[in-house]
């Protein structure tokens, strides 16, 4: 019994928790893996996450893929002379020994041709492919779509 | 004074036309979310927040509709006779109803406003904000635009703009200016 509600407190905790795991593939460490519900799936979705590079060889991030969206992408939000546009980035520098966030207004993965409507509370994966380290999975945790971040205890603000 | 505008040339454009104008000179008609007409003469009397943005954008625009209902609550009553704006630039996807259930994720004090492309092309003119629409694969495209937030006196009087990138901690003061 004992056993079976610490399953139950898992599994009902499990998404608050999973966008403040850390996942680690070589130097490289990443946390605060999460997504914006959507209205629908008509409209893109977004991904944000915090890589840090303990290592001394830079590395980059250059592409993502999830089951979630038919064309995920990474972007950048460049806000010149007031104008906000959304470049595709190639790729994302993660140089040696520094911590790279893409967060609200900046780096940012998009996932177009979403399979389904994100839906806050639910959870999905991402494969990161970095030039050096290579692929490693992540799960998203989708936070309503007025979040500002996964509410975690060490989260970077 | 009045003789400097002669010297205007239409390479530099003086500070003015740069600005926009008061909400009394502002000239166009949109549509709210709930789908009544609005004109600036409805805003006459109330300090405004005016954001252009689109219910497809996903990162700019849900950022700063964040951060305008963090503001909101932030000021509370007090911010109650504000009139808080979302102005769609890409009206032919963002129609009222579209634009209700957008609206309904943030600060209930948030209208969404829309019209036809001309409407919302005078809309962006009378606040000198621009847009423009980007092409992407397969038909889709995505919308460039101004990111700033625009403030207004109860007066009409154009106060400042929050810049997107600009530290979000001064803004409370700043909107606290509008509504003194």
């Amino acid at each position: 019994m004992k056993h079976f509600l610490l399953a139950a407190a898992l599994i009902l905790s499990a998404p608050a928790v999973m966008a403040c795991e850390t996942v680690t593939i070589g130097d490289l460490t990443i946390e605060h893996a999460w997504s914006k519900a959507t209205i629908g799936a008509g409209r893109p979705g977004v991904f944000y996450v915090e890589i840090t590079n303990a290592g001394s060889v830079d590395d980059a991030l250059i592409g993502i893929a999830t089951p979630a969206a038919g064309m995920p992408m990474l972007h950048e939000t460049v806000v010149k002379d007031g104008i906000a546009s959304m470049p595709h980035a190639m790729s994302i520098p993660v140089p040696a020994d520094q911590n790279v966030q893409l967060s609200p207004g900046g780096y940012h993965g998009m996932l177009m041709g979403l399979t389904t409507a994100l839906k806050e509370g639910a959870s999905f994966p991402v494969t990161l492919s970095f030039e050096k380290a290579g692929e490693v999975t992540v799960n998203v945790d989708v936070l309503s779509l007025r979040a500002e971040g996964p509410d975690c205890a060490d989260a970077v603000q | 004074m009045l003789g400097v505008g002669a010297y205007r040339t239409r390479k530099q454009p003086t500070r003015s036309d740069l600005l926009p104008v008061p909400i009394g000179e502002m000239t166009w008609t949109l549509t709210d979310h709930l789908g009544r007409s609005v004109r600036p003469a409805d805003w006459a009397g109330r300090p405004v927040m005016v954001f252009f943005g689109f219910t497809w954008c996903p990162d700019v625009c849900p950022t700063t509709l964040s951060d305008i209902s963090l503001w909101l609550e932030e000021l509370g009553a007090d911010a109650d006779r504000m009139i808080v704006a979302l102005i769609s630039v890409d009206p032919e996807r963002d129609t009222p109803d579209v634009l209700a259930d957008y609206v309904s994720n943030f600060d209930q004090r948030i209208l969404g406003l829309t019209g036809s492309a001309d409407e919302v092309a005078q809309a962006a003119a009378d606040f000198r904000a621009t847009y423009r629409r980007v092409a992407k694969d397969a038909g889709d495209y995505t919308m460039d635009h101004t990111a700033g937030v625009f403030l207004f006196h109860p007066d009409g009087r154009f106060v400042s703009i929050i810049d997107f990138h600009e530290d979000r901690r001064f803004a409370v003061p700043k909107i606290r200016r509008t509504l003194s």
